[in-house]
């Protein structure tokens, strides 16, 4: 059988590789939206226009200085992880004594400030990013052509999200940060520094997202834009599947994007929105999240 | 004269000051603009319910915007139906999507409450680009504004009036839901939500009345800018609506009678000031304003100004 | 200060937000003294340690530690100085197993109880050592509150109502083992509401009202100041 319901196989098989493509944005972007929430208790909303800001370090990297991809692949994340920690001490740290709200407000005007920013120096209209030498053209698996820079962003974000897991779940700073997390000022009593620790998870956060700016860079355009609408999406993903365990977010975050890619196939005219309505069905069921805490 | 004061105190003087300014204002600037402010300001009075006296931060209320002015505009302009009748089918309809909304959403707290909402609202506004009843990119244009009661509606200064008397009235009833029983509770909810409970109060649903009141309030602010402006767009679902309606919020004061109202003034005059000037830095100067009102202004205008009066005659005392 | 003085405390006031809860706590703990603080509840005992470990809000006055001025310390530099606590609520991480609550408070200096004697000291513990940590019983997390203290080298010892809830067996033996610690020369803070329990442990009890000192009586003064007790805890 080369069809499925109408669609022949390999154009699905394209689709769902495309939608494991995004799913990876998705886990990486709640991934760190998790960590910094874990730990600050805010919920990063320049989480996306961060994100944006790695992809066009990578473009004005390559655009201005003749930096290349791969370089980009670890100047930009540290870049973005310098700026978060910057933004950490200039701003966020009056915070925590306050009303968690506070902190979504404040990161949406910082996201409107860079949007705005960059917006003002580039316009709307996205840039072209070439994908770098290497990772051009496909790869043959016989039953579908794999597009080889779609499996590198796939396998590099299975990587980094695995990475962090370990880092967290298995590693002596792992455990002060869940110590820390879960009980900061005791955890400062033991010697621990916790407000390094904060600034540092902030940095580590939007380093992420930075790094999936600069993978996401040869895929879409890359543009002041891309963020915004992404990010309200990842938003959606965090409350599908609750903020409580790593494996749970990044699973979350990899499956909607094979479903959404699926409804693309499917019907398009629901793919936009299709993770909304899997929230929306979530809320009703169960509203801790699929792998969330009870609160 | 000691009569004539005791039946005027401080707050009824102060209304009726504002009624007086409001009628005259045409005089000094353009209908327009004033009735601009006027549908955000609504638009922000129903917001500051939810967020001042509930304690509940929604971050979607553009689809409450969007849906009254949509809905609002589609029933003049195809369904040709008279003017009140329009308004009020969009604020039904946005007391509707309210309740769709508000049900989903109340069953999380907190932040996540806040990202439910605006992630609802963002899958309104992908429904609104697809469907062809708002024309997608281009929105519902030249929607007639009809007449009342033999008036014509599509003189300015004709609209003005209705206008007026539209926020007031919406005003009025956001006053007296505030002073209510109700309102109590929804103040008791926002300052010790588990104390509430345990006080025998169903808080689901008194959340959820609060949301159904605040979207329908919004609903009638969006369609009330669908009769000044005879055009609803995307604009009014998008997310930056949602934020500039918080902005205006925070602005003027949050929990504060006028302060939405001044928050609305100001931002809708920033905008209107800066519009030509600086292009895609409105936004950087809007994100700015955030940012420095959540650091060190968090009592807004009115909330601040209370703050420092409270504080004068503290001293004189 | 006399070079015997490890812990000095004068007109130590502290506040929670707006809440004075300490009025000027005055009291000295020398090298290797076991010191109780006695009193009733809300007498300010367990504030006085979160004070001394920097956890309250403002305070003012003085906190000497080992000739040190800590009064200004963010609480992770006071640790670092060999302060050792051990809270009311035992803190036992839920998120890590008893084996990594454990290791998680890093070593303040090198003279910690090494691993292999502390599972020595708390045979339970390494039975256990896999387990999430809330899953031990109360008697446990309270052994590993106290062992992953001894374990960081810390030299002073702040232990706040370690006997609280716990079954005589058990309260035998935390007693045996701050015997042992006051052997080893450690200097141990005793906040005890169990009089009982503290008595024979304090080489002086400090009896705390409204947030000050308000008498203290060395061990051997305990039965002559019989009276004074009585007055103050009702004992």
């Amino acid at each position: 059988m080369s069809e499925l319901f109408g669609i022949p196989l390999p154009a699905l098989y394209g689709q769902l590789v495309l939608g494991l493509v995004n799913g990876s944005f998705y886990a990486m972007l709640s991934l760190g939206l998790a960590v910094i929430f874990g730990m600050l208790n805010i919920i990063n909303f320049a989480h996306g226009a961060l994100y944006m800001i790695g992809a066009m370090f990578a473009w004005m990297g390559l655009e201005y200085l003749g930096i290349g991809y791969w370089w980009m692949l670890v100047l930009a994340p540290v870049s973005i992880g310098i700026v978060g920690i910057i933004i950490e001490r200039l701003l966020l740290q009056w915070l925590y004594k306050l009303d968690h709200l506070y902190g979504l407000l404040m990161t949406f005007g910082l996201a409107l400030m860079l949007e705005g920013l960059f917006r003002d120096l580039y316009g709307v209209a996205g840039q072209p990013y070439p994908i770098p030498e290497g990772l051009t053209g496909m790869i043959n698996l016989g039953f579908m052509m794999l597009p080889k820079y779609r499996a590198w962003v796939i396998l590099a974000s299975l990587v980094v999200c695995l990475i962090t897991w370990y880092m967290i779940e298995k590693t002596r700073l792992g455990a002060y940060l869940r110590a820390a997390t879960e009980n900061p000022r005791l955890t400062q009593a033991f010697g621990i520094n916790v407000p390094l620790m904060v600034m540092l998870t902030y940095g580590f956060g939007v380093g992420l997202a930075g790094l999936a700016g600069v993978l996401a860079a040869p895929a879409t355009q890359v543009g002041p834009l891309m963020g915004s609408n992404l990010i309200i999406v990842v938003f959606a993903v965090v409350v599908i599947g609750g903020m409580g365990s790593i494996l749970g977010t990044v699973v979350t975050g990899l499956s909607l994007g094979l479903i959404e890619g699926l409804a693309k196939v499917f019907w398009p005219e629901v793919s936009s929105t299709v993770v909304f309505i899997i929230m929306a069905i979530v809320l009703m069921i169960r509203p801790s999240g699929l792998f969330g805490r009870q609160q | 004269m000691n009569k004539s004061f005791s039946l005027l105190d401080k707050q009824t003087l102060s209304y009726l000051i504002g009624i007086i300014l409001l009628l005259a204002a045409p005089t000094v600037m353009y209908p327009v603009l004033v009735m601009k402010v006027l549908c955000f300001a609504l638009f922000a009075c129903a917001f500051n319910l939810l967020l001042g006296y509930t304690g509940l931060l929604s971050f979607g209320h553009a689809a409450f915007l969007g849906s009254g002015a949509y809905l609002t505009g589609y029933a003049l302009k195809v369904w040709g139906v008279p003017t009140l009748l329009g308004l009020l089918l969009g604020t039904a309809g946005a007391a509707l999507l309210g309740f769709i909304v508000g049900s989903l959403a109340i069953r999380r707290q907190g932040i996540y409450f806040t990202m439910t909402t605006l992630a609802l609202a963002q899958m309104m506004f992908f429904v609104f680009i697809q469907s062809s009843f708002t024309g997608g990119e281009d929105g519902l244009q030249d929607v007639p504004r009809g007449t009342l009661f033999g008036l014509d509606l599509s003189n300015d200064g004709n609209l003005y009036y209705l206008v007026v008397t539209i926020f007031c009235s919406a005003f009025w009833l956001i006053q007296r839901i505030i002073h209510s029983p109700f309102g109590q509770i929804l103040k008791a909810i926002r300052e010790n939500e588990p104390r509430t409970i345990s006080l025998g109060y169903d808080v689901t649903r008194y959340k959820l009345l609060a949301f159904v009141l605040s979207a329908a309030i919004a609903g009638l602010a969006g369609a009330t800018k669908t009769l000044v402006f005879a055009f609803a767009t995307l604009t009014d679902a998008h997310w930056h609506a949602s934020g500039e309606v918080v902005l205006m919020t925070l602005v003027g004061g949050v929990g504060t009678i006028f302060g939405p109202v001044v928050g609305a003034t100001v931002i809708v005059a920033l905008q209107n000031l800066l519009a030509d000037k600086v292009g895609s830095l409105v936004t950087v100067i809007m994100g700015a304003i955030f940012v420095l009102c959540v650091l060190a202004f968090r009592r807004g205008i009115v909330g601040e100004s209370i703050a420092l009066y409270r504080r004068m005659i503290g001293e004189k005392l | 200060m006399s070079s015997s003085e490890y812990l000095r405390v004068s007109d130590l006031h502290a506040f929670y937000a707006e809440s004075h809860i300490l009025h000027g706590m005055d009291f000295t703990v020398r090298r290797g003294e076991c010191v109780s603080l006695l009193g009733r509840n809300g007498a300010g005992r367990t504030t006085t340690l979160r004070a001394l470990m920097g956890l309250t809000g403002r305070r003012t006055g003085s906190i000497m530690i080992n000739g040190r001025e800590v009064i200004n310390m963010p609480p992770h530099r006071i640790a670092q100085l060999g302060v050792g606590y051990c809270p009311e609520e035992r803190g036992i991480y839920s998120g890590l197993s008893c084996e990594e609550n454990l290791m998680l408070p890093p070593r303040v200096s090198s003279g910690g109880v090494c691993i292999e004697e502390i599972y020595e000291m708390f045979p339970n513990l390494k039975e256990r050592r896999h387990s999430q940590g809330t899953r031990l019983s109360g008697g446990e997390q309270q052994m590993l509150a106290m062992a992953r203290i001894l374990r960081t080298g810390a030299r002073l010892l702040l232990l706040d109502e370690i006997s609280e809830g716990l079954a005589p067996v058990i309260v035998q033996k935390l007693a045996e083992i701050i015997t042992e610690l006051k052997k080893r020369d450690y200097t141990i803070l005793l906040v005890e509401q169990n009089f009982r329990f503290a008595a024979p442990l304090a080489d002086r009890m400090c009896i705390v009202e409204h947030g000050e000192v308000v008498a203290e009586i060395a061990q051997h003064e305990l039965a002559e100041k019989q009276p004074l007790l009585q007055e103050f805890l009702g004992v």
